[in-house]
């Protein structure tokens, strides 16, 4: 059976598999795209602190329209609330959290990553101009860096790959890589398959993957 | 026997109440009152006074938060030309700095987000001008962005960082190896003007924003020659709690009140 018959992970899905990722009390920087479901997906009673790189922490959910302030936006610039014990501070503050080491994990789209955790994610081959905003400051300075893409483009192509031809956001900086048929974690070792989708098995995954895949125990089912 | 000067309860905006003691007997009371320092404006034509040709222009903003949009519009009014801009965005023709490029006004764009949700619409002048040489374009990590300005600000020249080496935004920059890492070398930013919008503002130029407002103007504001606030109100000195003031008025050299867009939202000091 080849992948494309495989049922896949809906992004709803994938949110869901990262936010079970996350840990109590962990600072969460969550980039812009696929990673702003995340925090849709947190469990209650769990308290994480999503940071927002324009100078929050504390993002709350979309408000209700009569709570709506167009002062209060995140880093997609849409709009947001602030939950108890939230803060509001500067870029230099902002940029100092995630520089200098402080948050836990960031949560970031992405468009290739490589067998030795190289990411590119802010612009496409061949493009002319593209967007870092603070992906290269989270990249590097995050104490993790989780990334979540399909595990193929629309066109087949395969986004895990042993070296990136994108234009590079960070040298072996992602730590896992959640996709809509895997969870793979980046190890001094190589790539090591974590977690499957229901319906999908290592030889699946390895056959659309093209680095090597480790598989040191029998990898578990994503939402079993 | 000495004489001092010892300040009493009941100060008042703008008013310190004083007493003039020889040793331990009051031998004056009296108020005090100094409004020398006053950098409101009246207009914001007069804000952008001797913003010339050639500029170099820092403009602050988030999304929308904190964003000096009448300034931005009076410099559009004023067709000053050849700026070189430092704003995170590019905006569009018909938001943030976008309207000062698609009015030709810019030679030189500093940012992290070029592109927004529309790579085409709205932005048929920036492409123009693009590829016609007339825009150049240097993108930056938003953090080195924002570093580069604090620099430029507080004085340092330039600064290694982990954040860039190995990417194309780090081609033909220095690399060096400080602790096992590779960083890349990157300079301060500094500007003629700098643009910024905060809350309130006091006759002195300390400034407070509200909710997100802070982004890059409190560091913009520091690293300019000439800062440029507009805020929705100016108060009398003492009238803002000194613990909340975000940017100091040393860093502020005008002050123009703006339309306040928001009225129903100011709150300040308090959860809600």
């Amino acid at each position: 059976m080849s992948g494309a018959e495989r049922p896949t992970l809906s992004r709803a899905q994938i949110a869901a598999c990262v936010a079970a990722s996350l840990q109590d009390g962990w600072y969460v920087n969550v980039g812009i795209g696929m990673p702003t479901l995340v925090p849709n997906h947190l469990p209650p009673a769990v308290e994480i602190v999503i940071h927002s790189e324009n100078g929050i922490l504390g993002v709350g959910p979309t408000p209700a329209p009569e709570m709506a302030d167009p002062d209060l936006v995140n880093a997609g610039r849409e709009l947001v609330t602030l939950l108890p014990g939230a803060s509001l501070f500067s870029h230099l503050e902002s940029f100092a959290m995630i520089r200098g080491g402080h948050l836990d994990v960031a949560i970031l789209g992405g468009y290739q990553v490589s067998e030795g955790g190289d990411l590119a994610n802010w612009t496409v081959k061949g493009a002319e101009l593209g967007n870092p905003g603070g992906a290269m400051d989270l990249a590097v300075g995050a104490k993790r860096v989780f990334v979540m893409m399909e595990h193929v483009t629309r066109d087949g192509a395969l986004k895990i790959v042993r070296a990136c031809d994108y234009p590079l956001t960070g040298i072996a900086c992602v730590t896992t890589i959640f996709t809509d048929v895997a969870v793979i974690d980046v190890t001094p070792a190589g790539l090591v398959l974590r977690e499957v989708a229901p319906g999908w098995d290592p030889a699946a995954v390895q056959a659309i993957t093209e680095p090597r895949l480790l598989v040191p125990a029998p990898p578990r089912t994503i939402g079993g | 026997m000495s004489t001092t000067i010892v300040v009493l309860p009941g100060r008042r905006s703008d008013t310190v109440r004083f007493a003039l003691r020889e040793s331990t007997r009051r031998v004056h009371v009296g108020t005090y009152t100094a409004a020398v320092i006053d950098k409101r404006v009246a207009s914001l034509a007069a804000a952008l006074d001797g913003l010339a040709d050639g500029a170099t222009v820092m403009v602050g903003g988030f999304g929308g938060s904190g964003y000096p949009a009448e300034l931005v519009s009076a410099l559009r009014e004023r067709g000053t030309r050849d700026l070189t801009l430092v704003a995170n965005n590019a905006g569009t023709a018909a938001t943030g700095v976008g309207v000062l490029i698609a009015n030709r006004q810019v030679r030189k764009l500093i940012c992290s987000f070029p592109l927004g949700r529309h790579v085409r619409e709205g932005m048929e002048t920036f492409w123009d001008l693009y590829h016609a040489g007339a825009l150049q374009v240097e993108i930056l990590p938003q953090g080195t962005l924002v570093e580069r300005i604090r620099a430029g600000g507080a004085g340092i020249p330039a600064f290694y960082t982990p954040t860039g080496p190995g990417t194309m935004l780090a081609r033909d920059k220095e690399i060096r190896t400080i602790g096992g890492r590779a960083c890349v070398l990157e300079t301060a930013i500094v500007a003629e003007f700098a643009l910024v919008r905060a809350a309130i503002a006091d006759r002195t130029g300390n400034l407070v924003y509200r909710r997100a407002q802070r982004n890059f103007n409190t560091a913009m504001a520091t690293a300019a020659r000439t800062t440029v606030a507009e805020v929705y109100e100016v108060v009398a000195a003492g009238a803002l709690d000194p613990e909340v003031i975000a940017t100091p008025g040393i860093f502020v050299d005008r002050v123009v009140v703006v339309a306040d867009d928001r009225p129903s939202r100011r709150v300040y000091g308090q959860a809600g």
